[in-house]
């Protein structure tokens, strides 16, 4: 049970035959501009002074993440991170809510409370993370056992990065949900750097993805730029768990195309690695797909960016307006009450 | 009413939540085939099958952070760890990420962690600990500790209903040594509110746990002074106003627990007295816990370890003398 390399994908029939027709492979373009969007303004925000703390992106990860969330069924769940914001917007969460957040309002989804993207809609299948990684592993295993028990043909998707394989938790959760077969899809978001760590100082093997075979599963490393090629194997992946088939190791190869966060210039990547790695942009990639394989014209491209400009000047308006939170929701909800178990998924 | 064991008293109160309640479920070490190291869960596999009395791999993290995710999923699961000491490996879960979830993310995670705490049988340091006040101290985390087998069949019950992560310290000292009349039917015993064990008027002594026989031993030993004994059953959230109002009473208070003594939960409950009820006082509060070290193995130096009838005896001696 090697672990298997996936091939790029071609045509569009091919793309067709895993279930995507153009209105969504323009609906995913467009999810990847939104992402993007949101982060750069995010970095607008930050040097204007608006965003407390630090900020994290997810650049040269925009295609990784659409591309899973993208595969996932609307009973779906999953624990992104702070390189996934493709994940939030391909589930639906308004731009506006996550500009609220990055600048501690009232509005953010956590109203103030927890800052950058450690934020989920649980109401979208997301379950908000937290910065010790990769803490939200064996929690996605736990929304697993519970599809399990329930015998309901649901699947978690839990994310982590290569830098977290590192840690307990991801051998936990790997052993839990292989020793049980469990519905999960593990998403490795390898952006080649944990912080200032490469990754042969981050483990041994030539792959994360090699580990899968130590646990049981199948291991399947994609290039992370390819959102189609992402989208197929996750694809691939969450059907195979939802058949009952088990887990699988999904690792999505990219690099982390900016420091760990604002602070970092990252002097420490070589530029020829940047180099070559922005020539696999993953906008740029799906564009240029777009325009040979779908038939995307000057027109449609525009406007898809009219559009998602729009929609960017418009929720950082909105975010702005959003109130700070008051001082009397500090220690509000430390714990729960039983009323706030009535929600749609705690039932 | 029957008479049950306090470990008798556990597992039926668990049996009926998941007779009850489908969302129930079992997860950790050797629960099922095995019943479980002390038998909690004994015959609960047979009953319920192996997908609510799961047999869990030797991962305590995955075991409570997957009870926090099947949670949130809508299901009400209990984790068993073999021993309370085995909570350390799943500490940074419960703390980082389901004390905090609802606070900063609006989601609630209701599960319980069963934890067979204490010593008093030579189980050594890593067999014998109460780490309550550890958790106690965070935000978002509830701590039951109940003494008798009423208690624990009710709390149990409580614990499972919770919306909240609680933390269900059960002592192994009292397991199949402690025995008592236990209702039948279903009951809820409410988290937060303590229970006077034995009403006194001379000096009022807070404790919970295997503690409550310890101080009961040492108030029938005293004879001539009355001694009040404050049962507090769940030590977060804790009920500071009938130890208040015992405080106010006796105007004397001795705290004692098995865990120890610096940064104890007894410091809180000082602190709270001294803050709040200094004005009645007649003498200083006291506490009477284990030394700063580790649970020690050999039975001579655990007897010096965990607080003995005696040294209550001489504190509550000391107290009644001012």
């Amino acid at each position: 049970m090697a672990v298997r390399e996936a091939e790029p994908v071609g045509s569009l029939s091919e793309v067709k035959e895993a279930g995507l027709d153009r209105e969504d492979l323009l609906q995913i373009y467009r999810n990847l501009l939104i992402t993007r969007g949101v982060e750069e303004r995010g970095h607008i925000l930050y040097r204007q002074g608006k965003i407390p703390g630090s900020f994290y992106t997810g650049r040269g990860n925009e295609g990784a993440a659409v591309g899973v969330a993208t595969a996932m069924g609307p009973d779906d769940v999953g624990t992104p991170l702070h390189r996934d914001m493709g994940v939030h917007i391909t589930r639906g969460v308004e731009p506006w809510r996550v500009f609220a957040q990055y600048m501690g309002r009232a509005d953010g989804p956590t109203k103030g409370k927890d800052g950058n993207v450690h934020m989920a809609d649980s109401n979208l299948g997301l379950i908000a993370m937290v910065s010790h990684l990769p803490a939200m592993l064996p929690v996605a295993v736990g929304c697993a056992l519970a599809f399990r028990i329930r015998e309901e043909k649901r699947v978690a998707v839990g994310w982590f990065g290569e830098g977290a394989s590192a840690r307990g938790d991801t051998h936990e959760s790997m052993t839990l949900a292989g020793t049980r077969g469990l519905p999960v899809v593990f998403v490795c978001d390898n952006n080649q750097w944990a912080y200032s760590t490469p990754t042969h100082l981050e483990y041994a093997t030539e792959h994360v993805a090699d580990r899968a075979a130590a646990y049981g599963f199948d291991g399947v490393v994609v290039d992370g730029t390819d959102v189609l090629a992402v989208y197929r194997e996750a694809k691939r992946a969450i059907e195979k768990a939802r058949s009952g088939g088990g887990p699988t190791l999904l690792e999505c190869l990219t690099l982390r195309m900016e420091g760990h966060a604002v602070h970092d210039d990252a002097f420490y990547v070589p530029k020829p690695m940047f180099e070559e790695w922005a020539k696999a942009d993953p906008l740029e990639r799906f564009r240029g797909w777009l325009r040979e394989n779908a038939n995307m014209t000057d027109e449609d491209e525009e406007e898809i960016l009219a559009g998602v400009k729009k929609l960017m000047n418009d929720s950082l308006k909105r975010a702005e307006e959003s109130p700070l939170p008051d001082v009397s929701t500090l220690t509000e909800g430390v714990y729960a009450t039983p009323e706030d178990l009535d929600t749609p998924h705690h039932k | 009413m029957a008479e049950k064991t306090y470990l008798q008293a556990i597992s039926d109160g668990l049996r009926l939540e998941m007779q009850r309640d489908k969302r129930v479920f079992v997860i950790g070490e050797d629960v099922g085939v095995y019943g479980g190291a002390f038998k909690v869960t004994l015959g609960f596999q047979e009953e319920f099958g192996p997908w609510r009395v799961i047999d869990a791999p030797l991962a305590e993290t995955a075991i409570v952070g997957a009870c926090t995710g099947a949670s949130i999923m809508g299901m009400r699961p209990v984790a068993e760890m073999q021993f309370a000491d085995f909570i350390s490996c799943a500490w940074d879960h419960l703390v980082t990420v389901a004390a905090k979830q609802r606070w900063r993310a609006g989601t609630p995670v209701p599960i319980t962690v069963r934890l067979p705490s204490g010593g008093g049988f030579s189980g050594g340091p890593f067999h014998s600990q109460n780490p309550e006040s550890s958790f106690a101290h965070i935000p978002g985390l509830k701590c039951v500790c109940p003494a008798t087998p009423e208690d624990a069949k009710g709390l149990i019950a409580a614990a499972i209903e919770d919306p909240n992560p609680v933390l269900f310290f059960e002592h192994k000292h009292l397991y199949r040594r402690i025995k008592g009349e236990v209702p039948d039917e279903r009951y809820v015993t409410p988290i937060g509110k303590a229970r006077i064990h034995q009403e006194g008027e001379d000096v009022t002594l807070v404790t919970w746990g295997a503690m409550v026989y310890t101080a009961e031993e040492a108030a029938k030993q005293l004879g001539d002074v009355s001694v009040e004994i404050v049962d507090l059953r769940t030590v977060m959230p804790w009920d500071k106003a009938a130890v208040l109002e015992s405080a106010r009473k006796t105007s004397k208070v001795l705290v004692l627990h098995e865990d120890t003594r610096t940064g104890g939960f007894g410091a809180e409950i000082a602190a709270t007295i001294a803050e709040e009820a200094f004005e009645e006082l007649d003498g200083p509060v006291k506490r009477i816990a284990a030394p700063d070290c580790p649970v020690p193995f050999s039975p001579t130096l655990e007897k010096a370890y965990i607080p003995q009838v005696e040294d209550v005896v001489k504190g509550l001696k000391e107290l009644a003398e001012y």
